[in-house]
């Protein structure tokens, strides 16, 4: 229900904003043919003329019916032109989330077992470096290694949006590196203190007083409570990961959602900005969502104090 | 620490920086990561009169040419000294992000502790806005009124300071939330004082911490943003030198000319890490829980 709510919010401020913005759909679709007759028929032709709250409602209808209108410029309708590039960020950020999940969990929890020792200051300043270094750095850094100097990878990925998935690769593989690096940083910091924090819990120390061999503690004392948490940090970065990853799409010339959105924005195709905000934070709430049901179904404690509160 | 709580208004907040910053600078990480920043800091104030060239003087013989003993970084696609453009194309950022930040965490941290202590109808719908609002990514938020109103400092400064002040509001509401209920606020409500003065005497020094932590934070990821806006070609003009812009220049010619994208990357990078080194140390000094979020 408050997903719902924070979806219709977002409608309604990226609606108004684009309201705000000097421009129309007209001044950019004839650009400096803009005035005079040709305008006012374009207008009427588009429904422009009618007021603000009334073209609302329509979008707004015709969204939750699956037509997101038609763009500006390509004369094309919107969601044919969206479902690709969803397709392709779908298949990046997928990837990436194969490739970092596990990676992230077991250095994250081998960071924390091994605290403060040679391999948690390893693994834990090597996650500090790769979420803070910008994207583009670390990808200009393996473009350059691994296609200027090896010569093992491609660079750049030349595919149009709507070629079948498997001719991304090899091309994919730096930016799901990218990707995955910046990812596994974030999970692995929150999976390696929830774990400490576990570690240092009453309840743990109780079953190493109890004698309980170290497998055993780790696997069902100590995981089970500490990964938890960590499903709100994984549904931030799955949103991330979806809602295009615009400066890794553009470093790679990958036909993504993020790319499409920087082209609808200079080209002030704000039908298309406005069906791009609309599906970027839809997935935001459902992730978000889906992570807040997993907490509540997988620790029965949260839902007896969830219900308090409401 | 303790005495701290039992007597919020006592330290004044120069005082309490110059302390917070002797903290962070004994521990090895916050002492790299100041040194950095400071570093940083120099450079950018002292570059116009350090640099050997003018960072827009081009030269049709001198294009991507290697490092040598009159331009030590090389020059770049245009025959400009790279060492000139490195040293001056952090100023831009950081004037930007130096500025911005503080207003972000000023106005953000303002309406959170308020909405903290007000609760109620304002605060839930104000909330559902920041949810809102925090569902869209930020590159889309920035380009549009990018786009619309041009790339100058005039427009980044406002643009980053209203964005990056969003996510505040949460983090300070959070923080004040476990202040509200303590026995010196109901005591200063129960002498009559208002919503104003009691935010000013009570909440804003403990919530003080937490906000300083998170003004770090914000700082490294208003400098991200800078420079991937530049790195995109929605930051700074050319031929200001920049290194978001740099980079992105740099790149075609990597593979043959690695010295024009290496040294700001380098650069860059370092005064990042620095940052976030600074911010990790003040957070466990502050013995504040430092904000893991998916980098939204």
């Amino acid at each position: 229900m408050l997903g719902v709510i924070t979806v219709a919010l977002v409608s309604l401020i990226i609606f108004s904003a684009v309201e705000v913005l000097p421009g129309d759909a007209c001044t950019a679709l004839l650009q400096q043919d803009a005035q005079g007759q040709r305008l006012i028929n374009c207008r009427a032709q588009l429904g422009l003329e009618r007021p603000a709250y009334v073209r609302y409602a329509s979008w707004a209808w015709g969204a939750i019916q699956g037509d997101l209108g038609m763009s500006a410029h390509g004369h094309a309708r919107i969601s044919d032109l969206v479902a690709d590039r969803v397709k392709n960020s779908l298949l990046l950020g997928v990837s990436a989330l194969a490739l970092g999940l596990p990676l992230a969990f077991v250095m994250g929890i081998l960071a924390a077992l091994r605290r403060d020792r040679i391999l948690d200051l390893v693994l834990s300043s090597l996650a500090i470096s790769a979420m803070t270094i910008p994207e583009f750095v670390s990808a200009t850094i393996l473009i350059l290694v691994f296609s200027g100097w090896l010569g093992w990878l491609p660079g750049i990925i030349l595919a149009s949006a709507d070629t079948p998935a498997v001719d991304f690769f090899p091309g994919i593989i730096l930016p799901v590196v990218v990707l995955a690096m910046v990812m596994t940083a974030h999970i692995l910091r929150t999976v390696r203190s929830s774990v400490i924090e576990v570690l240092d819990s009453d309840y743990v120390r109780m079953a190493t007083l109890k004698g309980v061999p170290y497998r055993r503690l780790v696997l069902r004392h100590v995981l089970p409570n500490a990964l938890l948490p960590a499903i709100n940090v994984v549904a931030l970065t799955v949103a991330w990961l979806l809602g295009g990853v615009v400066v890794v799409e553009t470093v790679f010339n990958y036909p993504g959602l993020g790319r499409l959105m920087i082209s609808a924005i200079s080209d002030r195709d704000l039908a298309l900005v406005q069906a791009i905000a609309l599906i970027v934070a839809g997935v935001y709430v459902v992730v978000n969502l889906t992570a807040d049901l997993l907490t509540l179904v997988a620790n029965p404690r949260l839902r007896t104090t969830m219900v308090k509160r409401s | 620490m303790s005495t701290n709580r039992a007597h919020p208004q006592k330290p004044s907040l120069a005082v309490r920086l110059f302390v917070v910053t002797r903290e962070v600078a004994a521990r090895p990480s916050g002492a790299i990561g100041l040194l950095l920043i400071t570093l940083h800091l120099l450079v950018a104030l002292a570059s116009p009169w350090l640099v050997p060239y003018d960072f827009k003087a081009i030269s049709a013989v001198l294009i991507l040419a290697p490092p040598d003993s009159t331009h030590w970084f090389g020059t770049d696609q245009l025959g400009r000294d790279v060492l000139t453009r490195t040293l001056l194309g952090g100023r831009e950022a950081i004037l930007v992000t130096l500025v911005a930040t503080p207003i972000a965490v000023a106005w953000g941290g303002f309406v959170g502790i308020y909405l903290g202590l007000a609760g109620g109808r304002l605060d839930a719908t104000l909330m559902r806005v920041v949810d809102a609002f925090l569902a869209l990514p930020w590159i889309l938020k920035m380009l549009l009124l990018i786009v619309t109103f041009g790339t100058g400092i005039g427009v980044l400064i406002p643009t980053l300071a209203v964005f990056y002040g969003i996510p505040v509001i949460r983090i300070a509401r959070a923080a004040a939330h476990n202040v509200v209920a303590r026995d010196y606020v109901i005591a200063a409500r129960a002498r009559g004082h208002g919503r104003l003065s009691i935010i000013a005497r009570e909440i804003f020094p403990n919530v003080l911490d937490a906000l300083m932590v998170e003004g770090a934070m914000r700082w490294s990821w208003m400098l991200l943003a800078f420079s991937s806006l530049s790195f995109l070609g929605f930051g700074v003009s050319p031929p200001t030198p920049d290194w978001g812009l740099m980079i992105a220049d740099a790149r075609t010619f990597l593979p043959i000319a690695p010295w024009a994208g290496l040294y700001p990357i380098a650069a860059l990078s370092s005064l990042i890490i620095g940052i976030n080194l600074a911010a990790d140390a003040l957070a466990k000094a502050l013995g504040v829980d430092r904000a893991y979020k998916a980098p939204i």
